[in-house]
């Protein structure tokens, strides 16, 4: 299954390679990734998505914890968290045709980011299956370019 | 030289505390100017560093300038950083204590990498310090530039590449720190050569403070009395120990938990000597060339206490087939190594010392009695059914039969005064079965990584750490060739380290597994013609002879043992022996090819469990 994992690790440089690397060595894959400074600056937030079964989870995040660079691991697979993504859509868009995609964006709080000949670019946020319903409909029009940034996360602590 | 166990525990205390063996703070460069090289060999000294294994090269140059006016450090200079490597962490195993290691950039670094992950294999503190180029030209091919923080990543516990002087004496004390706490293991700091010759003031730090880094020592004490509940209403338990008991000092508690309970004992390759071989309890090696009658222990028994030891394949055989009916009590200071291989039932992180003692304190206080003597004499039954070796068992007449040839080096040599190392390979597992080992640090071997080329530099670092110790190692003609070299480091420094070289002219272990596992085709591994290695001895200046005749051992290696000089002894064996028993790779554990059964009139049986002889082996 798909674990979240938000890891609190020292910013320096090669720390990334430090988490992917054991991540990868112990022969499982990151789906996605995110990394940034967070409020300190000497800490960065990287934010994983990781496929593994619970024993494979299990050491994934035992063995990340024995880097001297990690400071915290947080599961929030199974958390209420808040997830978000931000993804890039370039989908062609020929001028008779533009109303309908700027209406699909507006549908889904999307903003109109770039505006070309042939194209239209559309910065949307959101979670997986929002993004995900997004290409859906932009494939129909021609999808010419997809960047999406991977997912970021945080638990939802009322109590913060 | 600190050696008693007292010392031990004292260095122990220290290392947990964060705090430097050495002066630290206290010494005469304190508050001074000088240049990062002089403060890398000052921070060494407030370390407490004593001997340092190395090879210059551009990028050290500066540091060796300022080894040069050290009178504190012993720098001993080996033939390839790959032995540096190796000697540094013999010296580890032998003394407890962190190897240092130091080497210049480019391949001077690259050459130390199988040393390196030799130690993170088998968990031994060591500090590797790297010249690299000048910061201003990293990271543009220049002349002996390699990335070997980037090569190392995956073998260091920790590895730092050193950006300004200002963080240079935090850096060796962190790196002491993190080698030698928790579960130890090499840590690298690579110095560009500018900050060598940079100014900066002295100042060592007595402390530490690494947030993101704390290991647990003391164990959980509701587990602990869950493991205690279990011994109690265990049956047939049994001891599995490893190298973590060696690293953190717990042989008097596991000899303590063993006698009250009468529980046997099972060691591994890195656990050996941590409980007495002559011991009534301890059953010696378990695993793949263990004996039969431990590995039909580890099948049958219906409890595992597992302290410092890591389920490896090697010990566990076919895993579902392995301990099939045994609950497990898991005791490691990486809490990654619980229910990494097998589940347990009681996981207990931490110190294995302070755990295998409260579990002792923890059963005296409910008053538990031992277990039911019924287990120990049915292991008994298996011990005297399947030995490793019988005299009638004569497959080899005429000719030096290796085990016989070890249980006489084992017999000669003082259980309480000296240290066996080995290659890897047949002559490995054979020492392993037959050298009988009273002391923990007394039987360096290369377990996890398997590294061939080992065990002579390893032996030499263990001579530099325990002078005063009969130090020998245990070779294969294989292996030997692979660090051969450093018999120059050995002669020039006179460190009479002897080499007992068991010579088959073959990779015996690999032409072992084609004889009975690839239709007898020895692909690559036929070594003749070897040098003539009592020749090669006396070239570095050595002394050294060859035996052929079995009557030839006992007095060769008196006067091997006898020798003031480093020795070879060339020991001529068949290249058809194997080591026996053996589990096949992918067997299950109680599969056993070739062990000796006495009930049938000592002859070589495989089979599964006690079951009988199914067919005889095919050796005449």
């Amino acid at each position: 299954m798909k674990h979240i994992l938000s890891v609190l690790v020292e910013n320096k440089s090669g720390v990334l390679s430090r988490v992917t690397g054991m991540i990868s060595r112990r022969g499982f894959n990151i789906e996605s990734l995110t990394v940034a400074p967070t409020e300190d600056s000497t800490m960065s937030r990287l934010t994983a998505i990781v496929n593994a079964d619970e024993v494979g989870y299990e050491q994934i995040t035992k063995q990340l914890h024995k880097l001297v660079s990690v400071y915290k691991i947080t599961d929030l697979t199974d958390e209420d968290a808040i997830e978000r993504e931000l993804a890039l859509f370039k989908v062609s868009a020929p001028p008779d045709r533009r109303h309908e995609i700027i209406e699909i964006a507006n549908v889904f709080r999307a903003n109109i980011v770039d505006v070309g000949k042939n194209s239209l670019t559309i910065e949307a946020t959101g979670d997986e299956s929002k993004l995900e319903a997004m290409e859906d409909l932009f494939r129909a029009y021609g999808l010419k370019q997809l960047v999406r940034t991977g997912k970021i996360a945080m638990s939802r602590n009322s109590k913060d | 030289m600190m050696n008693t166990l007292t010392d031990k525990l004292a260095q122990k205390q220290l290392a947990i505390e964060g705090k430097p063996l050495g002066p630290g703070s206290h010494t005469e460069h304190e508050g001074k100017t000088m240049t990062g090289a002089q403060a890398i060999i000052a921070s060494l000294e407030a370390e407490g560093v004593d001997t340092v294994f190395g090879y210059p090269g551009g990028q050290a140059i500066k540091i060796y300038d300022a080894l040069y006016d050290s009178k504190k450090l012993h720098h001993v200079l080996a033939r390839h950083e790959q032995g540096a490597t190796h000697m540094a962490d013999g010296y580890a195993r032998a003394t407890g204590k962190v190897g240092v290691v130091l080497v210049t950039s480019g391949p001077g670094a690259t050459n130390t990498v199988t040393g390196i992950a030799t130690a993170y294999m088998d968990s031994i503190p060591m500090v590797v310090i790297t010249g690299q180029v000048t910061r201003g030209v990293i990271g543009t091919d220049s002349f002996q530039e390699s990335d070997i923080v980037g090569i190392t990543m995956p073998i260091v516990k920790h590895s730092f590449l050193l950006q300004s002087t200002d963080d240079l004496t935090e850096t060796f004390r962190e790196a002491f720190y993190i080698a030698s706490t928790g579960r130890p293991g090499p840590v690298l700091i690579d110095i560009p050569s500018d900050l060598q010759g940079a100014e900066m003031v002295f100042h060592y730090p007595d402390s530490v403070n690494i947030p993101s880094y704390r290991p647990t020592y003391k164990g959980n004490a509701k587990q602990i009395k869950q493991a205690t509940a279990l011994i109690e209403t265990s049956k047939r338990p049994l001891l599995y120990a490893g190298g973590g008991i060696v690293s953190s000092h717990a042989c008097q508690e596991l000899e303590a938990l063993a006698e009250a309970m009468q529980i046997p004992v099972v060691t591994t390759l890195l656990g050996k000597g941590c409980f007495p071989s002559s011991h009534p309890l301890s059953l010696g090696p378990v695993g793949m060339h263990g004996s039969k009658y431990a590995n039909m222990a580890m099948t049958e028994c219906d409890l595992i206490i597992a302290a410092g030891a890591r389920f490896s394949d090697r010990v566990t055989g076919k895993l579902d087939e392995f301990a099939p009916n045994a609950k497990v009590i898991h005791i490691d200071i990486d809490p990654a190594e619980i229910g990494k291989i097998r589940e347990a039932n009681v996981p207990i992180v931490g110190d294995a010392q302070g755990i295998l003692g409260g579990i002792v304190a923890q059963l005296e206080k409910s008053g538990a009695t031992p277990v039911d003597a019924e287990w120990v004499e049915t292991v008994n039954e298996w011990r005297e059914r399947w030995p490793y070796y019988d005299d009638q068992f004569n497959d080899y007449p005429n000719q030096i039969v290796p085990e016989v040839a070890l249980d006489e080096l084992s017999k000669q040599l003082d259980p309480d005064n000296s240290i066996v190392t080995t290659e890897v390979g047949q002559h490995q597992m054979w020492a392993h079965q037959h050298i009988g080992r009273e002391h923990a640090r007394s039987f360096l071997s290369s377990g996890g990584l398997g590294t061939m080329g080992f065990g002579f530099p390893a032996a030499i670092g263990a001579k530099f750490g325990c002078p005063d110790k009969q130090v020998v190692c245990v070779a294969g003609d294989g292996s030997f060739q692979m660090n051969s070299q450093e018999m120059a480091t050995a002669a020039i420094n006179n460190t009479a380290v002897k080499v007992f070289l068991l010579d088959n002219r073959a990779l015996g272990m690999v032409h072992q597994w084609q004889k009975l596992f690839y239709h007898e085709r020895y692909s690559s591994t036929i070594l003749d013609p070897v040098p003539d290695f009592v020749k090669l001895a006396d070239a570095y200046g050595w002394e050294g002879e060859r035996i052929e005749k079995p009557e030839d051992v006992a007095p060769a290696i008196a006067r091997m043992l006898a020798s003031e000089k480093p020795y070879l002894l060339d020991v001529a064996i068949s290249p058809d022996q194997n080591v026996y028993p053996m589990v096949a790779p992918g067997a299950a554990l109680d599969n056993v090819i070739g062990a000796i059964d006495v009930t049938l009139g000592a002859v070589r049986v495989n089979g599964k469990g006690v079951g009988k002889k199914d067919e005889k082996e095919g050796e005449e």
